[in-house]
């Protein structure tokens, strides 16, 4: 009725928003309506119908579209082409060598096993989309009025969809309504971005205050936002209501597709984006394909194997063409017609027997060592996939290869660029010491217990190691007298008590459980500052009983107070409680929460739902109960006084903020609750207050700080609270004016900056808090300009940029504070390794040079005896083209007093070089003109640190050390700003670590933990390298060992062949083929525990040592002398007889096989089972198929006849004894070679498997000595190498020096010529 | 290192620690150094040495008899004969004669042989019709498209046995003669049949089927290849079961040789009568050849080999020299190696390296 007219009326306006949809398509933007509005309209009323809908679609293929699709991506490679080419010219008659249906079997076995491998591969695609197409989701139907369940795939843009806990979400969905009395919902995002920590999202703002239900069939208003990208932290657009008002729409209104709702009971939101428009759809891009280097140079010798096929083919057509020549006018009875009955000049002939000859060599073209090399990588990648090694039991997870085919790359790296933070140390974030109002608190006790839990760390391996004896730590001051000895193994649950095991199985248990091992959480307060604390909030509590105003504060107390409410309040942490699992437990039936009710404290929600909790005893709940069981066991400080406080969990997007949570929360001052506009914090005698959130300035990486502007509940004064880094917060402070307390303040920053300093040297990472009181008038001022930049549609975010600008300002400096992040496991021994096999490394992170050069001391990185060259170009002064270079010693107990030219007494420090370069410095040094000199500079160091560099620099200079110096370089990274440097290098390594996913998305190798880079390259890719590589050199030779050549010059260059075709073709692709896979796969050349203990062998790989050019052709080489041997022993031995063609090919091609099997046997270097069989399955095979093709058929195979050839020599004893003595004659020299080598001059890898030979004790022996001679020879060869070749060329120093496009003046060339000179003499050349 | 027993839990994603996915799959590896080698290149040589003066032995007790007649005794007129394309019709015969030193003991061998007569080219090869051969009907009067241009002659009729290997056939025959000291000559018989594989005769090399035909019927509506003077079915004048494809001279012509100079298998010596019962006697014989096959216009030679054979094949000395050159190789590489485990690898310097 009523509705019927309304209908009409939207059908109407439909057709006018239709136009203006028209309008606004110009506009970039879309438009979303409500679809329930028209599903009584036709398919074409619908204004949403454009858009694309929920079903996804991620195979490449249909059921009619495979064949011709996939054949046409096959033939994007060369080499498929080539050899489609090949049989094709079997089908003309004029030049044919084979059976033209046969000539095709090798090429269509090819591509019908890529084909089977393609089709596979997505039919599972196939299947997972239609999993998830088929999955449930609640939308909204307009007939039954109520949300029925549908498909995934059925699901509309514009349709209103339910969504209950723990869902995932089906596309991008506008928030439009939560159960949450806050309008809030929350979603884990990991699928995407692998952030654990819950996110919140809000309802779209006029919703915000809707008293009833959400009732779709009210909602009438236009949605117009962005066209679909691939950002996933962008959405802008806003929501027009009938009445005209518009809202803005941000990211926060936006839940995307594949996250999963948590801790809501119920959110409704309509469709914007769906299927393959949603962010998370298009932002998965599939794997990336790179060319190793090793396939690079494959390459070129596959074209050497063309020259040398057209070079035979042009020999024989050439001798064919002389052949027909000699006989004149009268033709030989045997010299056939051509097929088109003409008589055949003898030059035609000789080019139609180029043809011939290019099919019947096309062997030498290995066409199945495309696909061979694509098996072995898949087999290695799975052998990389299962090592136990590489697995880390804390995260569960292991090594993944994301790019599959360069894996043999791992073994040739010479260059490893690293990440610092969360690469080479833990990204868990330790509070350690902080400075409030210039006065150092030192933490000792905190540092003592961080000191034991390393200990404690230590010691529980150690235990662990030797199996069973485990210490239990149940006093924190004396934990060696209270060591318990658990012999038990029952006890296994209760083992794990150290700090990190204990860390790895809560994180184990409840997965999701990020930076919460108890490390971070607890801290110990000084108590010097607790007691100022204390007096603090007592006084302010006594102040506030009297409504004194605060402003009446001593200023270092209020300073303190307001130091602990910027810790806890000033970030983005999200509180949740361990007893709150994340998974919200379905509520028992009958109970029904009024879902109205006034929840405004986390705690009344951790009440109402604690009792469901412990119905459910899930595993996380033991967990955590084990955690709260031990700290009340401790009876140490930690323990606070409100329990619920201590029960709370926070999560933050970066571990620091998380760690100067805790910290505040060891002195009282804890963070209870976090809504979008409030934030309750618990004070110590204050109790709980709420602060009036009204804005959050997010953090950025160039503004580097972030703020929050509050009302204060004490002072109601609106205040920011600001937190930086250092370097951008001093620069903000207010500069003092000349009142009475400008010398204190002036003495504070000073302070506060030389603690700084100190807390920067000890390798911590700093961060300024610092305060701003506005007035009102002063915030009025800024809130209007503020809320136009938000509401802004163009360039929203310089707008919010220039606006946090202009509040950030004449900041108070309160204190600042020193958060450790600690080296990961077996770093410093990684480094140490991977120096050892020759690798450079150099580190570039984003960080204070202070601290990446502490850093880089930590992890053995850099040396103390090692002199460093420190490159800074002064700032303030750069503009002006002037620059200087100064060299600095940073090694604290130096043995030499300075680096100046007197002492000259420092003959070995020679090579001992260190590189510390800053971000800015870096800018001139990438510069084109400064480039060479700044690589050569480099390259004489052991070890280079660039400091402070941005995500750009950091690619920039992996791709100029890549492309300058032509080595193979790999780039290892955690966090978003790694991505452009992991995809620069060769090989790029993510670790899985806490930052995100993104680096890992971007990598071919994805790492739980840094350590593993050892074994992955020392071992896997020492492995992947050689095995590779003999396998390739292996398939030349094989496919080199042409015997039908030979016997051209028998059969007139006529092209026959006494092969069969049958074998002929099959050869390669069957008979020879699986013995190479197993070899390549599985031979091992040194074990993998030498591998590790002599990082050395890797040097091998590095220089391509299995894979020179040269060996290229010594495999040629000696596949000619084979060749040699297998034609003409048994060319001799049936010489003159009455043998037929067949009856004396047949010989040879089994000749072939032997010797082909027998010189694999010489190059594998283990032996299992799995050799054994395949080489025995080889032979067993050919045999069988010859004996079956032999017998089969008398007329099938015309024009070749061999029919009862196979049998025929099994019963000549002739054919036994050339199967002895060719082989044997074949393989002499390369046995022979082989077992010289060994003895007289055997390189490092085979030392190294000489020594696996040996006993055990013999072998530490011989390691432990080796180690310091071999090292000392390896590192004093590569640096009398850089001197001679990197410093010759820039001893003419250039009279002028580009930096920036500009000239330099003189002095700038001088210092630079200065510094060149000292570099020289620290060389030892000048 | 425990193994992990379940799969789900904590620990679910835990590779499996067994030694093939660990790679630590019990192996043999073996060292290629001196040392370890030594034993082995002893060994071969031994082995290879004895081989090799096992099978010089044995070739040893071999005789064989060669003869070029392409222009030899009277043949010379002959040759010429057949130097005219115009002649070919016209029969020619010629006697050539040659003594045996000492007696062919045992079975002897009569083969034919020819020089620079390539067998094995790539076209000729192919230019024969497998599926003819065997007998199909279908094939008799369509020949396949591999015998062009002898698929038919120049009235249309289809050629059998079609294509050029046929049409090439040798046709010379010889007739050998044993002139005893003061007796009488004796014709030394010659088995013709038997002498090719069991599995062609019987399998590969059939004809038509005949169902109360004569062969000739058989054959009707086909043409004789070009250069034959005789259809198929008439190739063996003695024995009407040795004619059509089955026919032994053309069964034994059609396996091709291997190389440009091969023989092929004539006959072997019928020991049932005396003198010939052990062998060939030592003496003066004769060969009467009716001359037919032209070897001058791709310079070939033709010629007849007598030879006895042993378990090992003919008289052909490559095999042991071969063996005995290949033992004395790995001897001398052998005794290289010893002197260099010797000097440098005895005493395990390398490991020190």
């Amino acid at each position: 009725m009523a509705r019927d007219g309304e209908d009409a009326g939207m059908v109407k306006a439909a057709k006018v928003k239709r136009q203006r949809k028209k309008k606004t398509k110009e506009n970039k933007t879309r438009t979303v309506h409500a679809n329930i509005l028209y599903d009584n309209a036709k398919g074409e009323e619908n204004p949403n119908r454009h858009y694309a809908n929920n079903k996804i679609k991620t195979t490449k293929y249909t059921l009619l579209s495979f064949l011709p699709k996939n054949l046409f991506e096959q033939f994007h490679r060369f080499a498929n082409v080539y050899f489609v080419f090949i049989a094709l010219l079997n089908f003309v008659p004029v030049v044919n060598a084979f059976q033209p249906e046969l000539a095709l079997a090798p090429v269509v076995f090819i591509l019908s096993v890529t084909a089977i491998k393609d089709l596979w591969e997505d039919y599972r695609r196939h299947r997972s989309d239609k999993e998830i197409n088929h999955m449930d989701c609640l939308v909204y139907s307009r007939v039954e009025r109520r949300y029925v369940e549908k498909y995934w795939k059925e699901v509309r843009v514009g349709d209103f969809i339910r969504l209950r806990c723990n869902e995932i979400l089906p596309a991008d969905v506008l928030l439009l309504t939560s159960s949450d009395p806050d309008r809030l919902c929350h979603i884990e995002t990991a699928t995407l971005d692998g952030e654990t920590n819950l996110k919140q999202r809000q309802v779209v703002r006029s919703f915000f205050d809707l008293d009833c239900d959400f009732d779709p069939t009210k909602y009438n208003s236009i949605i117009e936002c962005e066209k679909p990208n691939n950002d996933l932290n962008r959405f802008r657009g806003y929501i027009i209501h009938r009445s005209g008002r518009r809202d803005a729409l941000y990211k926060e209104n936006l839940l995307l597709r594949g996250c999963t709702i948590r801790n809501t009971e119920e959110a409704v939101g309509i469709v914007i984006y769906a299927g393959h428009e949603t962010k998370a759809m298009l932002n998965n891009n599939g794997p990336r394909y790179k060319r190793s280097k090793l396939e690079r140079q494959m390459n070129v010798d596959v074209f050497w194997c063309v020259i040398i096929l057209l070079v035979m083919c042009l020999f024989a057509a050439v001798g064919h063409g002389l052949w027909m020549f000699q006989y004149g006018d009268k033709r030989p009875v045997f010299d056939v017609l051509s097929p088109e009955g003409t008589d055949l000049s003898p030059i035609m002939s000789a080019i139609y027997l180029f043809l011939t000859m290019i099919i019947v060599f096309q062997v030498l073209i290995p066409i199945s060592l495309f696909v061979s090399i694509e098996i072995v990588k898949i087999c290695q990648v799975f052998f990389i996939h299962q090592d136990m090694d590489l697995y880390d039991e804390e995260t569960d997870s292991h090594l993944q290869c994301r790019a599959l085919n360069i894996t043999e790359d791992l073994g040739q790296m010479q260059y490893i660029f690293s990440d610092k933070t969360g690469t080479l140390t833990e990204n868990k974030m330790v509070f350690r010491r902080c400075t409030v109002a210039g006065v150092e608190y030192s933490h000792d006790a905190n540092a003592r217990r961080l000191a034991m839990y390393q200990e404690m760390d230590s010691e529980e391996e150690e235990c662990t190691s030797h199996g069973g004896t485990l210490p239990r730590r149940d006093s924190v001051t004396s934990h060696q007298s209270a060591r318990v000895v658990l012999r038990s193994q029952s006890t296994k649950s209760h083992r794990r008590t150290g700090s990190r095991a204990e860390a790895k199985r809560a994180s184990i248990l409840s997965k999701h459980t990020a930076f919460s091992s108890p490390m971070e959480k607890d801290i110990t307060p000084d108590p010097q500052l607790l007691d100022k604390v204390n007096e603090c909030s007592s006084q302010m509590d006594f102040m506030r009983f009297h409504s004194q105003p605060m402003s009446q504060l001593p200023s270092d107390l209020s300073d303190i107070i307001d130091f602990f409410i910027a810790l806890t309040i000033c970030n983005t942490v999200v509180v949740s409680s361990p007893n709150q699992p994340r998974q919200k437990v379905k509520l028992s039936e009958g109970y029904a929460p009024p879902l109205k009710s006034p929840v405004k404290t986390i705690e009344d929600f951790i009440k109402r739902f604690t009792p469901s909790r412990l119905t459910s005893g899930s595993n996380s709940s033991s967990s955590s109960s084990l955690i709260t069981n031990r700290s009340s066991n401790r009876g140490c400080s930690s323990i606070l006084s409100s329990p619920s406080a201590e029960k709370l969990r926070y999560e933050a997007e970066s571990p620091d903020e998380a760690a100067l949570v805790y910290a505040a929360r060891a002195y009282k001052c804890s963070l209870v609750g976090r809504l979008p506009d409030q934030v309750t914090v618990e004070l110590p005698h204050l109790g709980k207050l709420s602060f009036e959130l009204l804005h959050t300035l997010g953090f950025d990486s160039t503004r580097k700080r972030m703020s929050v502007v509050v009302r204060h509940p004490l002072t109601d004064q609106i205040t920011v609270y600001t937190k930086g880094a250092d370097s951008v917060i001093m620069d903000l402070i207010k500069p003092p004016n000349t009142g009475e307390n400008s010398h204190s303040v002036c003495f504070i920053v000073y302070r506060t900056q030389n603690y700084l300093n100190l807390y920067a040297a000890d390798g911590l990472r700093t961060l300024c808090i610092a305060k701003k009181v506005l007035t009102k008038e002063e915030y009025a001022c800024w809130l209007q300009r503020h809320l136009e930049a938000e509401t802004a549609i163009q360039g929203r975010e310089e707008l919010l940029f220039e606006s946090a600008l202009r509040l950030e300002t004449n900041l108070h400096l309160l204190g600042a504070t020193g958060i450790e992040d600690r080296l990961q496991d077996g770093v410093p021994e990684t480094i140490a390794s991977l120096r050892k096999a020759g690798l450079q490394i150099w580190v570039l992170t984003g960080d204070k040079q202070e601290t990446a050069v502490n850093i880089a001391y930590a992890c053995k990185l850099l040396e103390p005896e090692e002199e460093i060259l420190t490159l800074n170009a002064d700032s303030q002064v750069n503009d002006t083209g002037h620059c200087f270079i100064n060299e600095n010693d940073y090694s604290a107990d130096h043995i030499y007093p300075s680096s100046s030219p007197s002492s000259s007494s420092v003959p070995f420090m020679v090579h001992r070089l260190g590189l510390v370069i800053d971000g800015r410095t870096l800018a001139y040094a990438l510069d084109k003109s400064l480039e060479d000199k700044f690589l050569a500079v480099a390259r004489s160091c052991r070890s280079v640190l660039c400091c402070r560099s941005t995500p750009l620099q950091k690619s920039m200079v992996v791709k100029l050390v890549r492309n300058k110096l032509k080595v193979m370089t790999l780039a290892i990274g955690d966090g978003a700003n790694d991505v452009s440097m992991i995809q620069v290098a060769d090989v790029g390594v993510g670790i899985s670590g806490q930052e995100g996913m993104q680096a890992v998305m971007a990598s071919d190798f994805a790492l739980p933990r840094f350590r593993y880079l050892q074994k992955l390259l020392l071992v896997h890719g020492h492995w992947c390298y050689s095995r590779l590589a003999n396998m390739i050199l292996y398939f030349f030779y094989k496919n080199a060992v042409t015997l039908i050549f030979w016997y051209q010059f028998y059969c007139g260059f006529s092209g026959s062949a006494m092969i069969d075709q049958w074998y002929l073709i099959f050869f390669n692709l069957m008979f020879s083929a699986f013995p190479q896979l197993i070899t390549g796969t599985l031979d091992k050349d040194v074990s993998a525990e030498t591998l590790q203990q002599l990082p050395q062998l890797y040097i091998s790989g590095q220089n391509s040592e299995e894979y020179k050019p040269y060996m290229f052709w010594m495999n040629m080489i000696d596949a000619f002398y084979q060749s040699l041997v297998c034609f003409f022993i048994p060319y001799f031995a049936y010489a003159d007889s009455d043998v037929d063609l067949f009856t004396w090919g047949t010989p040879i091609t089994t000749l072939a096989l032997f010797t082909i099997l027998l010189h694999l046997g010489i190059e594998t270097k283990t032996w299992t089972w799995m050799n054994w069989l395949s080489i025995s399955f080889s032979i067993a095979l050919f045999f069988t198929v010859a004996l079956c093709y032999n017998a089969s058929c008398p007329t099938c195979y015309s024009p070749s006849n061999p029919y009862w050839t196979m049998q025929r020599l099994l019963q000549d004893p002739l054919f036994y004894f050339l199967c002895v003595i060719t082989p044997v004659t074949a393989l002499l020299p390369r046995y022979f070679y082989r077992a010289c080598q060994g003895t007289l001059f055997p390189s490092p890898v085979q030392v190294g498997r000489q020594l696996d030979k040996l006993p055990a004790e013999t072998r530490r022996n011989i390691l432990s000595l080796s180690r310091t001679k071999y090292v000392n020879h390896i590192e004093q060869a590569k640096h009398h190498y850089h001197n001679l070749f990197v410093f010759q060329p820039y001893i003419n120093v250039p009279d002028t020096i580009t930096v920036m496009g500009h000239r330099q003046p003189l002095e700038c060339n001088l210092v630079l010529l200065v510094f060149y000179v000292k570099v020289f003499w620290i060389l030892g050349l000048v | 290192m425990g193994k992990v027993k379940t799969k789900t839990g904590p620990l679910a994603r835990r590779p499996d620690n067994s030694a093939f996915k660990q790679q630590r799959l019990p192996a043999w590896s073996p060292m290629l150094t001196a040392n370890t080698v030594l034993p082995f290149f002893y060994f071969m040589a031994l082995i290879c040495m004895f081989l090799g003066v096992w099978l010089l032995l044995t070739v040893q007790s071999t005789k064989e008899m060669k003869l070029d007649y392409t222009e030899a005794g009277t043949c010379d007129r002959c040759f010429e004969k057949r130097k005219n394309v115009s002649n070919a019709a016209q029969p020619c015969s010629c006697t050539v004669v040659f003594s045996i030193g000492k007696k062919f003991k045992g079975d002897v061998f009569f083969y034919y042989g020819l020089r620079n007569f390539h067998q094995n080219l790539r076209r000729y090869m192919d230019s024969r019709d497998d599926a003819q051969m065997v007998g199909r009907k279908k094939n008799l009067q369509t020949p396949s498209t591999y015998c062009f241009p002898f698929t038919t002659d120049q009235n249309g009729q289809p050629i059998a046995p079609c294509g050029a290997v046929a049409n090439s056939m040798f046709n010379d025959s010889f007739v050998l003669t044993y002139h005893m000291p003061g007796g009488r000559p004796e014709k030394v018989p010659l088995l013709r049949q038997g002498i090719t594989w069991y599995t062609d005769k019987n399998i590969k090399f059939r004809n038509p089927k005949t169902e109360n035909l004569t062969l000739p019927e058989v054959f009707k509506g086909t043409a004789k290849p070009l250069y034959w003077q005789k259809p198929v079915y008439e190739l063996d004048p003695l024995d009407p079961t040795n004619n059509g494809f089955i026919n032994d001279d053309l069964i034994i012509w059609m396996r091709e040789a291997a190389f440009p100079n091969f023989k092929k298998l004539y006959g072997v010596l019928n020991r049932a009568k005396e003198p010939f019962t052990t062998g060939l006697p030592a003496g003066n014989y004769s060969i009467e050849i009716s001359y037919n096959f032209p070897v001058q216009y791709f310079r070939g030679r033709k010629e007849v080999v007598l030879t006895t054979l042993t378990w090992f094949g003919g008289q052909n000395h490559f095999l042991p020299i071969a063996y005995l050159v290949t033992s004395s190789l790995i001897l001398l590489v052998a005794i290289v190696l010893t002197v260099v485990w010797w000097k440098f690898g005895k005493n395990g310097k390398n490991m020190e390296e």
